[in-house]
């Protein structure tokens, strides 16, 4: 497995991690309604969208190398 | 005499060796951490408390934040390379060096401070856990009998929460005097302290010390080890993708252990 292979592996799980931590994070904020929790909820999932955006844009650079 | 396959692929494996090799290096590896992460499913199922709110969420994220930044850098340095950009693949490379750095200090800042956060039973039985006045580390009741050092007594804030294991992080209530006379045990925050904390600090030390060994490769690669490129670039570009294929590792780890430890 290439590096290529084992980043677009990282990032799905990266992405996964985003969303589960940000709904962890919000349901955090409804028992409790602490700004922080609403914060973290928040940007933790614009940054499972961003990385989203991002592993789109690896697959469509690094097209050209090996899997292996 | 030349070392075979440092760069075209063997023809059994199909791989260059080096790469072969980080891959038996990091199988061995996922045994070690598997080990770990099932003695602290074991310890914890069999455990009749499991204590919650005993590490800070935002710093725990803020170096998830800092790990996952560090494998993009460490993917467009190697990418960097195959494009034959030596300037960039040290732009990025010194970034991941800096994002290691970053990690290992928040840390050591975490870890800095459960060694200055105490459990105290005091000898009418109340058992209280807080902070000692100035912070002083990992001190026990034979340095409260220090009086030459600490004088009569020194003021502890208890945790507002009180209880072990309910917020370390929740404020202070009203502060008390402790005296080496009125204290029958005191203990810091240390992997002595409980078994979730003995499984965090071997899960998280050990996760640690493969960050800073992982840190000091991609700073050659980065300093010293860059003079490779000039004679021999693939060869130098498969090492920065066998010391990417290490950091990853590293990285996914803490992926695993941010939830377990922090959020679980």
């Amino acid at each position: 497995m290439s590096l290529k292979a084992f980043h677009i592996l990282f990032i799905l799980v990266s992405i996964v991690l985003a969303f589960g931590f940000g709904a962890w994070e919000l349901v955090a904020f409804f028992d409790g309604r602490q700004t922080l929790d609403l914060a973290l909820g928040a940007g933790s999932l614009v940054a499972g969208v961003a990385l989203i955006f991002y592993f789109r844009a690896v697959l469509k650079k690094l097209k050209n190398m090996s899997y292996l | 005499m030349d070392i075979p396959h440092t760069v075209e692929a063997r023809p059994d494996t199909g791989l260059y060796n080096a790469k072969v090799g980080i891959w038996l290096f990091l199988a061995s590896e996922v045994m070690l951490f598997g080990a770990l992460f099932s003695s602290y499913i074991l310890l914890r199922v069999g455990a009749e408390a499991w204590p919650h709110g005993l590490l800070s969420v935002p710093i725990g994220t803020f170096n998830t934040v800092v790990l996952i930044t560090s494998s993009i850098t460490v993917v467009l340095a190697w990418a960097s390379l195959k494009l034959g950009d030596l300037s960039r693949f040290k732009l990025y490379q010194g970034c991941t060096v800096l994002l290691a750095l970053t990690f290992v200090a928040v840390k050591s800042f975490e870890y800095r401070d459960k060694f200055t956060h105490y459990y105290v039973r005091l000898q009418d039985g109340t058992e209280l856990n807080g902070h000692l006045a100035g912070n002083p580390l990992n001190w026990t009741a034979a340095n409260l009998a220090d009086t030459n050092r600490v004088g009569a007594s020194i003021t502890f804030h208890p945790d507002a929460a009180g209880g072990e294991g309910e917020g370390a992080h929740g404020g202070h209530a009203e502060p008390i005097e402790l005296t080496a006379a009125n204290v029958a045990k005191l203990e810091s925050w240390g992997p002595w302290r409980s078994t979730y904390l003995a499984i965090y600090f071997t899960l998280t030390g050990l996760h640690a010390l493969h960050v800073i060994g992982g840190a000091l490769v991609i700073a050659y690669l980065w300093g010293p080890g860059s003079r490779m490129w000039r004679s021999d670039p693939e060869r130098f570009t498969n090492r920065v993708e066998v010391c990417g294929l290490f950091w990853h590792f590293v990285d996914l780890v803490w992926i695993f252990l941010f939830p377990v430890l922090y959020l679980l």
